[in-house]
């Protein structure tokens, strides 16, 4: 008992060191001060996070992904809440087919995806960078979208909607006043996860930006090839911290509303 | 008058007729239970009348209006839940407001009339609670009340007392009859209790594959089932399918297999067509084995004997088949011994 305890604890940390240490290891050499990146660093610096903010592409480009990922999600919302309920909701013919086109971006490697979207949004169409990339991201956002929504309508009893309706409530009205408010933890975790994936997304942005016109990650993934200097790693330790922050600030939202409802 | 009436409704379901041709008049103020075994078509018919369902055929007519096509939100009926159907993310005084919010009453009005209605199904103080706090029972109080508030002209329930305890379903039974009587509002209660619809309603109609068997009040189907199915549903254990009847003026005589057997003559009895014997185990006579048999009499073996409790059940073999007899007794028969089985002359119904 005890031996199989030990092995099991060993385990566990070699998982977690295996998790945390590429993070760890960044972390650290982040505040390196040479201009190469190194592991340990041999000096402590906040020079290379100061040099974030030199670099006018960051800015732009950090500004592009945050307005592309954010009206990406929206039309997204808008496209995949509708779909994911009637989905979830209704039984009609070719059901399992519309429901595996819905997810085939998720399928389909997104270098695939990114070249059948330069061939036809930029190359036949010729559209707008700036469109190119909306549309794109709405993409490679739907799936996520539609896949967690449904699963948090698979757990909805419809039958509190036909009581909305018997007590005189209109279809639209029954939507916004019983069936929202019970999918809102469901809807802002596929908000959150579609954000995630479009804002870390390489492999279609790459087709679609332009002179000009750039998204975040591909930035980074330009200066790696021009520098080795530890201002990507820097970065990297600004973007987790944002998203620790955010993932706090939803977890203290939503852990007070479930609070609330028992 | 009739306060609603389906006439000649179908509904098809998957290419499946559940209801055909089915007919229904419900009179204001009443209580009337649906009751059947799964897959009768009783919630269909109360779907129907809610509203969730349409008929591909026939109408529905409320108060000399036709409502065949008036959506579900423009009726005003009240629908009680199997599963309660409470929002979860309301507290039960939004959840009981709601119907009312819905229809542009003023916040003082709705306060007093869900603080009223909170009175009446016996949960004031509750207001600010949430579903998922509350007992089965409370829970299913709150569905009444939430249904009620926004006085309906009827109140359908959907076997509403079935996912409580045994001692809490008798209990909520009273209170729903109480609550029906006090308001006077005209309920039909769907439910495959035997016991509950009997000791609720004002009527039973008692259905069977889409059709209903019988509808009357409840001790008239007790004592007087109309169809075999019936008389089986509600515990006429045992039947005998006659050859020949011939009435009489006060007795009716029936003949099968050689033996004779007759019974008083009755008003419910009078269709010609009704020609199987219906009797409940517990009013057979059974005697030990005598030599001359008596009127209405026959001959037996015991077969099976189970102990009930009470009373002894007995699998009876006789020259007519199989009867199913209780009998309470200190010294039970035993198996194999001869008995003289007797119908007593008041105590069989004829069913179609």
């Amino acid at each position: 008992m005890q031996e199989k305890h030990r092995g099991l604890a060993l385990f566990t940390i070699l998982v977690f060191i295996f998790l945390l240490g590429p993070l760890v290891i960044i972390s650290i050499t982040s505040f390196e001060s040479g201009s190469i990146l190194k592991f340990p660093p041999e000096e402590y610096s906040f020079r290379w996070y100061e040099n974030i903010f030199k670099v006018e592409m960051f800015l732009i480009t950090f500004k592009t992904s945050i307005i592309v990922s954010i009206a990406g999600n929206i039309l997204a919302l808008l496209l995949g809440v509708p779909a994911a309920y009637a989905l979830s909701r209704f039984h009609f013919a070719g059901k399992g087919i519309i429901n595996a086109i819905f997810v085939s971006p998720i399928l389909i490697p997104g270098i695939v995806l990114g070249f059948s979207f330069l061939r036809y949004i930029v190359v036949t169409y010729n559209l707008p960078i700036y469109l190119s990339l909306f549309i794109g991201h709405t993409v490679i956002m739907l799936p996520f979208i539609i896949r967690v929504i449904s699963s948090s309508l698979a757990n909805f009893d419809f039958s509190i909607e036909e009581a909305a309706l018997s007590l005189g409530a209109t279809r639209i009205g029954t939507f916004f006043s019983v069936v929202l408010p019970n999918i809102k933890s469901g809807i802002i975790a596929a908000v959150m996860i579609a954000f995630l994936e479009s804002f870390n997304n390489v492999d279609i942005s790459v087709y679609m930006t332009g002179p000009g016109v750039s998204t975040f990650p591909i930035q980074m993934l330009l200066y790696v090839e021009n520098y080795f200097d530890p201002t990507v790693a820097a970065i990297s330790v600004l973007l987790m911290f944002l998203t620790a922050i955010f993932m706090f600030a939803v977890e203290r939202l939503m852990g007070l509303s479930y609070f609330t409802k028992r | 008058m009739a306060l609603f009436t389906l006439e000649n409704v179908s509904v098809a379901y998957e290419k499946k007729n559940i209801l055909e041709d089915f007919n229904l008049s419900i009179e204001k103020g009443q209580l009337v239970s649906l009751l059947g075994p799964s897959g009768c078509g009783k919630t269909t018919t109360l779907r129907l009348i809610a509203g969730f369902l349409e008929a591909s055929n026939g109408k529905f007519i409320f108060q000399d209006k036709d409502y065949t096509k008036v959506p579900v939100n423009k009726r005003n009926f009240g629908f009680v839940f199997q599963n309660y159907a409470l929002f979860p993310h309301l507290s039960i005084f939004d959840n009981i407001a709601y119907g009312l919010r819905l229809r542009k009453i003023s916040k003082k009005e709705i306060e007093k009339r869900v603080l009223n209605m909170l009175e009446i199904v016996n949960l004031r103080g509750f207001e600010q609670r949430f579903p998922g706090e509350l007992s089965g029972g409370q829970r299913q109080r709150v569905a009444i009340a939430r249904a009620l508030v926004i006085e309906p002209d009827i109140l359908l329930f959907d076997e509403p007392l079935s996912n409580l305890d045994a001692n809490l379903r008798v209990n909520m039974r009273v209170e729903i009859r109480r609550i029906q009587q006090e308001l006077g509002i005209t309920t039909v209660y769907v439910s495959h209790d035997q016991e509950e619809c009997f000791s609720i309603s004002d009527q039973v109609a008692i259905m069977n594959k889409g059709i209903i068997e019988q509808l009357s009040d409840p001790a008239t189907i007790y004592k007087y089932p109309e169809t075999k199915f019936v008389a089986d549903f509600i515990g006429f254990k045992n039947f005998i399918s006659f050859d020949k009847r011939i009435d009489h003026k006060d007795y009716i005589e029936l003949e099968k297999a050689g033996l004779v057997f007759t019974i008083d003559r009755h008003e419910h009895m009078e269709n010609l067509n009704k020609m199987i014997g219906a009797i409940r185990p517990d009013d057979f006579i059974m005697e030990q084995s005598t030599t001359a048999i008596p009127t209405n009499g026959m001959t037996g073996t015991i077969k099976i004997t189970t102990f009930l409790g009470r009373s002894y059940q007995y699998v009876v073999q006789t020259a007519l088949g199989d009867f199913t007899i209780n009998k309470e007794m200190v010294q039970p028969f035993k198996n194999g011994q001869e008995v003289t089985v007797i119908i007593p002359k008041n105590q069989m119904v004829l069913v179609e």
